[in-house]
């Protein structure tokens, strides 16, 4: 089973490779990478629920010198999130780009991508991390520039310099930790760090750096654009993976390696924060007038919800109350990454079959694309938080943790934030089911219409109805 | 001598600070570019700080190793940086 953690990486790196140097089989070569590389995801799952926490020491040098892999039930979960949504979008994408040329483009990059989201999930290292931030934030931006219209290469490069500059004050962070410990492994960090100056500048440098990588309120302003303008697969996967890559980062070092060193104040900041994103967020999408705009704001006020478990995870008392607001908090975001990617690949369907994404101009979609129009029903439930969405599972322990603490601004939020995504999504629906006299026959496309309505599928009822091994799997940690 | 390694760490301490104040400040995409890559250069020189460990003794190896892994990706950023600017450039000039 160790062997499962060095075939995530390594399957799609030799995927890419093999991509780019094989441009007329790309696109077999890739979807055929991504059932591999989602199989080892499921292997490696599977090796962390029975064994526990995994290791791996590539090349035989130790942490410390070497790059040193490490899965623990978090890191597991995030990735097998990551191989489902890449693979569906994979598959997604064989039907939606088509053009050769663009193809022997697209594949390179989409799995160096999923190269460098995997290598950080399991990254046990600082400065790994930080390399494989950068990795993610460079291929993210060649892909959100790809299709070349204006719109998208401006918003790419504004991305890319925000991503820039947060991995510069991510790396400032790790300089000063380095000088102040002596060593960069998270394990070995979470035994020696204490309160002082250097820890707080440190976390206070990272997690800014990280803060603008999540498009947390209000350094959010570059996500609408870059994720609204660039391909609906890419879209998808940057909305739903890699600013969650970045916030998984912020979870990893507020709660395990940093933890004594955080004080309520701070938490209370990000919690803060993530309160003005849902609102800001939401009422954003409400007046969004483009569906891809829609779903992007919806992102920044979903990513709000996440934040908003902080001041809560440092407030609960017992050992125990904590570990199952943190198991809400991760149910919150594989919903969200299941149900935003698959929102994005409809929206897509309805982009490339009537040639914009309008809001107003929705009427007759449910009659020509019914199988879609369903899917974004569905991935509306999750976002909205009702049952049996595993979103709802997630808002249920925030509203649990702000009522035992007694923390009730974080249950008017919650509930705000709720009815205007409901009116957002109910917005969509009422357009889309808006009658069309004569409308073009029924067309459907498998490839593109299946992933987009299994992960909307996932988020509601495969993480809502059978979820209960989030909170088992997260038990196992570093 | 101690002193030293304080000096460095402020220096670079002062250089982040400057590129991060113009990153943020400047409008112009090219300042901007810039800017981020003297920030780099100030968190590089923070971690050649780092590495002294007093006169007549061998620096320590790995901040070293890091501040060269991260002048390669640097470079790669701010080529794609540049590539992608000039795209925006060429299409500014079709119009």
């Amino acid at each position: 089973m160790t062997d499962a953690i060095i075939w995530v990486v390594a399957l799609p790196l030799a995927g890419a490779l093999a991509a780019l140097l094989l441009p007329r089989l790309a696109t077999a070569v890739a979807v055929g990478t991504a059932v591999a590389t989602s199989v080892s995801a499921a292997a490696l799952l599977r090796g962390v629920a029975t064994q526990g926490v995994l290791h791996y020491e590539l090349g035989g040098w130790s942490a410390g010198l070497g790059i040193a892999l490490r899965a623990d039930g978090l890191s597991a979960m995030l990735l097998m999130m990551t191989a489902l949504v890449v693979l569906a979008a994979s598959i997604y994408t064989s039907a939606y780009i088509t053009a050769p040329a663009e193809r022997a483009r697209f594949w390179p990059l989409w799995l160096l991508l999923w190269t460098a989201l995997n290598a950080l999930l399991l990254s046990g290292d600082l400065f790994n991390l930080y390399v494989t931030l950068e990795l993610l934030g460079l291929s993210a931006v060649a892909l959100a520039a790809f299709g070349g219209k204006r719109a998208a290469v401006a918003a790419a490069l504004r991305y890319l310099l925000v991503g820039l500059l947060g991995s510069m004050m991510f790396l400032a962070g790790v300089s000063l930790i380095y000088a102040g410990y002596g060593t960069l492994d998270m394990a070995q960090l979470a035994h020696m760090v204490t309160a002082g100056p250097t820890a707080w500048t440190a976390l206070a440098l990272m997690t800014a750096g990280l803060l603008l990588k999540t498009a947390l309120f209000p350094l959010h302003f570059w996500l609408p654009p870059a994720h609204a303008s660039a391909p609906a697969p890419v879209s998808a996967v940057l909305s739903a993976l890699v600013v969650k890559a970045a916030f998984y980062l912020v979870l990893r070092l507020w709660l395990h390696v940093f933890a004594d060193v955080v004080t309520p104040a701070a938490a209370n900041l990000l919690g803060a924060l993530g309160a003005a994103a849902v609102l800001w967020g939401s009422w954003q999408a409400l007046q969004a007038e483009r569906l891809k705009l829609l779903a992007a704001y919806s992102t920044v006020a979903q990513l709000g919800y996440l934040f908003m478990f902080f001041p809560l995870l440092q407030a609960l008392p017992s050992v125990t109350a904590r570990d199952v607001a943190a198991g809400g908090l991760v149910m919150l975001a594989l919903t969200h990454g299941f149900a935003k990617a698959g929102l994005f690949l409809a929206i897509g369907i309805i982009q490339q079959r009537s040639g914009h994404d309008s809001i107003q101009q929705l009427d007759g979609t449910a009659q020509r694309l019914p199988a879609t129009t369903f899917s974004i029903a569905l991935a509306g439930v999750a976002l909205i938080g009702l049952p049996p969405s595993g979103a709802f599972l997630g808002k249920w322990q925030l509203l649990a943790g702000a009522v035992a603490t007694g923390q009730w601004v974080w249950v008017v939020v919650t509930a705000i934030g709720s009815l205007l995504a409901m009116a957002y999504i109910f917005r969509v629906i009422g357009h889309a089911f808006g009658h069309q006299s004569y409308p073009n026959l029924p067309v459907t496309v498998a490839r593109e219409e299946w992933p987009a309505l299994l992960l909307a599928a996932v988020a509601v009822l495969g993480l809502g109805l059978a979820g209960a091994p989030v909170w088992q799997l997260l038990e196992i940690r570093v | 001598m101690l002193t030293t390694q304080l000096l460095y760490g402020l220096a670079a301490c002062f250089i982040v600070a400057l590129g991060l104040r113009t990153a943020l400040l400047h409008a112009s995409l090219l300042h901007r570019v810039i800017a981020i890559n003297v920030m780099g250069a100030g968190v590089f020189m923070l971690l050649i700080a780092v590495a002294y460990r007093g006169p007549g003794q061998q620096p320590d190896p790995l901040p070293h190793a890091l501040v060269l892994t991260g002048i390669v990706v640097a470079v790669s950023a701010t080529a794609l940086a540049l590539a992608l600017a000039r795209r925006l450039a060429a299409e500014h000039d079709d119009d």
